[in-house]
């Protein structure tokens, strides 16, 4: 693992008026590295992976992002959300266009990419997320599996360092969870440095490097998940634990 | 319970399909399931039929069968001389036509009406078939090029100079008002007692803004001079336009290595100028001028409710999403700007544009009757668009602009490709509604001496030629008819739009 983290997180402090949601976080993530954070519901976890790509601003600490600073003024946000993709629990994928173009829209309106090597490129990570036959269908006209690997593609067609997934399973019926799951699988397997917000302790357990347990919008547990599930330390973390693995 | 559990149920082979026991298809079922299917139901299918018998018959009485549909004046439609009971009066409305459409524009200048009608129907045509190519070049052409074409055609008159000479006038305006206004408070300044070093200061500031700016556009003022003694003052100066113009979206667009594409559209564009200023003779005076207060009929109406239509969109998306801005000072200024407009009459609002707005303008400047009229609706309208729009707005969840943030558009680019897009979809139906409430309340421009279709319908009855018992039932039921196609047109085509939008749950 190499040393420069390629997200820094440092002494983050986030303040909903005068209720204080993320408190201290500190936090490097390595090149490649797979982080998973869970927690109850009303924990910030949501609250924080979405600071790191400033879709929340935050009134204290900084994120530095592939060395791009990210204060509490978030005057660089644009170039930190270039660098990150984000994946949505409800999917959040542009109805009014087809699967190719909520693909290339981004690549050709952010990176001014020409249309037709967007349109190739799109097609080259449709067929990573294996519908590339849906390409020219609309949103509405998939099922919520499909639409969660397109907002995948979405993500990866901007050519993202870093990928954060907020819950991208949960809205998803039991059925269609696991072509989701698989392709994060791969997506880990092919060296993609992800942090992903999720409640699969399946997921956790097969691909994480490290999980991260939040609680009260701090962070109570870093543990590798051999440890975070044999042998876990706080007793907040245990209580969560059992009432999650029955 | 035991039951349950002890004999589970397994089907061994699926149920066939079978016919329904009641007819619910075709004419009977249609009659039994949808008209008289139950007591309150058969009253109100008996209540319907009487209501479409004594509203259809007298009306296909009175326009087809007692119509008269020849004649030379009033005599033709009168009861004793055609020897029945008599509907429309059909010869008016003939006799009357030409009025109802062009007003009082002059006979021998009626073609050029007639052309504007004609290249208006060519370019929207093509531009609300979905299948045909080229919207964004075909919306050009209508929304940009064709007015101005329709300006000069209808209206008349012709170019002294181009760009140049525009800039030149707009700058040395400027300069001198700003000196003017120097001068002005000054005096003031020195006249009076406590603010007047302020004044003093502010009208020093004010002579030299405007000394500058004569200052730094004398070779404009040079240039302009040169062009206006040339020969041919007009395509010099639109030649020289031409290459300022190209040259700077040239080098913007990148120069040598990607600008080629914007420095051939430029040229294009300037040669399509060109031939339009060739072929109509705008160097040479154009056509003759034909003021607005001689336009009536058909053409006030299309062009008072078209430019309305056209005008009040991009106001009515602006307001809607200042309304909606961060900004303070931005959506206090759009939620005035509304709730003024909207609480404001119509007839109002002309009357203040065209009876009002000359006191407070400066003496020398002017604006034409029917511009302000014009100016008038097309706030109003956007008002009551904006409102429509942002009913759109608050539909879309926020999710899409957070997804669209997330990927790393801009607060435009996501308003303008993603928000936006979907928000019109949304009120397409209230965007129509609007548009047709709009066309039809163009009819009021008649109280300020505009002669719209309504208008021109109501000036004809005071003919005495024609004065019959019938002749206003028919002028209305003419111009009702003409109002109806139009508005209906817009219904259907909106229909038609949201049903192709739909068909992908967009």
């Amino acid at each position: 693992m190499t040393t420069d983290p390629i997200v820094g997180i440092a002494g983050l402090n986030k303040w909903y008026g005068d209720f204080h949601v993320l408190r201290d976080i500190d936090i490097d993530v390595a090149k490649s590295e797979r982080i998973v954070i869970c927690g109850p519901s009303g924990s910030g976890k949501s609250t924080f992976i979405r600071c790191i790509n400033a879709l929340e601003e935050f009134q204290e600490g900084r994120i530095v992002v592939d060395g791009i600073e990210l204060g509490p003024q978030l005057r660089r946000v644009d170039e930190v959300r270039r660098e990150v993709g984000m994946v949505f629990q409800s999917f959040n994928l542009f109805l009014h266009l087809t699967v190719l173009e909520n693909c290339t829209l981004a690549p050709i309106w952010v990176r001014h990419v020409p249309k037709k090597d967007a349109e190739a490129a799109a097609m080259k990570y449709l067929e990573r997320v294996k519908i590339p036959h849906q390409a020219n269908k609309y949103p509405s006209q998939l099922s919520g599996g499909q639409q969660q690997r397109v907002a995948i593609a979405r993500a990866l067609a901007m050519n993202p360092k870093v990928m954060l997934f907020d819950e991208p399973t949960s809205a998803l019926d039991p059925e269609m969870v696991k072509e989701v799951l698989d392709t994060m699988v791969d997506l880990a397997r092919e060296g993609m440095t992800m942090l992903v917000v999720t409640h699969e302790m399946g997921f956790a357990r097969e691909v994480a490097n490290r999980i991260v347990f939040m609680d009260a919008g701090q962070i109570i547990e870093t543990n590798t998940p051999a440890n975070f599930f044999a042998n876990p330390q706080h007793t907040r973390t245990k209580l969560f634990l059992s009432q999650i693995l029955r | 319970m035991d039951d349950l559990a002890t004999s589970p149920f397994v089907r061994q082979e699926l149920i066939p399909e079978r016919a329904a026991p009641v007819k619910v298809t075709g004419f009977v079922g249609f009659l039994r399931t949808r008209l008289f299917n139950s007591p309150t139901n058969i009253l109100l299918t008996i209540a319907s039929a009487l209501l479409l018998w004594f509203t259809i018959v007298p009306a296909i009485k009175f326009l087809l069968i007692d119509a008269v549909w020849s004649g030379k004046d009033r005599t033709a439609c009168l009861a004793q001389n055609a020897g029945h009971e008599v509907g429309a009066c059909w010869p008016f409305i003939q006799a009357k036509f030409a009025q109802f459409i062009y007003g009082f524009y002059p006979e021998a200048e009626r073609w050029r009406v007639n052309l504007t009608f004609l290249l208006a129907a060519l370019l929207l045509l093509p531009l609300l078939i979905p299948r045909l190519p080229a919207k964004g070049l075909n919306a050009c052409l209508f929304f940009v090029a064709f007015p101005v074409v329709a300006f000069f055609l209808l209206l008349g008159g012709g170019l002294t100079g181009f760009g140049v000479s525009w800039t030149a006038g707009v700058l040395s305006g400027f300069a001198t008002g700003a000196s003017e206004l120097g001068q002005k408070l000054s005096q003031a300044g020195e006249a009076t007692a406590v603010i007047g070093p302020l004044l003093l200061l502010l009208g020093k500031l004010a002579d030299l803004v405007g000394w500058a700016t004569s200052g730094l556009i004398w070779p404009l003022l040079w240039l302009n001079g040169e062009i206006q003694a040339s020969a041919r003052p007009v395509w010099a100066d639109l030649a020289v336009t031409a290459v300022v113009v190209s040259l700077i979206l040239f080098v913007l667009n990148g120069g040598v290595r990607t600008g080629w594409r914007a420095l051939v559209a430029s040229v294009a564009t300037f040669v399509g100028i060109a031939i339009v200023i060739a072929v109509m003779g705008l160097d040479q005076g154009g056509f003759a001028v034909v003021s607005t207060g001689l336009w009536g009929g058909l053409l006030v109406t299309l062009v008072v409710s078209v430019t309305g239509i056209v005008a009040s969109m991009p106001i009515g998306i602006a307001l809607a999403l200042g309304r909606r801005s961060t900004i303070p000072l931005i959506r206090f200024f759009s939620v005035v700007f509304i709730e003024f407009w909207r609480g404001v009459p119509l007839i109002t609002v002309l009357f203040f544009a065209t009876y009002m707005l000359p006191l407070f303008l400066p003496g020398n400047f002017k604006i034409d009757g029917l511009v302000r009229a014009l100016i008038g609706i097309a706030l109003f309208s956007g008002a009551y668009i904006a409102e429509v729009i942002r009913g759109g707005l608050q539909a879309i969840p926020r999710g899409q602009s957070e997804a669209a943030n997330a990927i790393g558009l801009s607060w435009w680019k996501t308003t303008g490709l993603i928000v936006m897009p979907q928000a019109l979809r949304h009120v397409i139906p209230g965007l129509v509604n609007s548009f047709i409430g709009l066309f039809k309340d163009t009819s009021l421009v008649s109280i300020v001496a505009l002669f719209d279709l309504l208008g021109s319908v109501h000036a004809a009855f005071a003919d005495p030629v024609w004065a019959t018992p019938t002749t206003l039932f028919t002028g209305f039921a003419f111009a009702g008819m003409i109002y109806f196609v139009f508005c209906f047109g817009m219904s259907r085509y909106s229909l038609f739009v949201e049903n192709r939008l739909n068909a992908h749950g967009g």
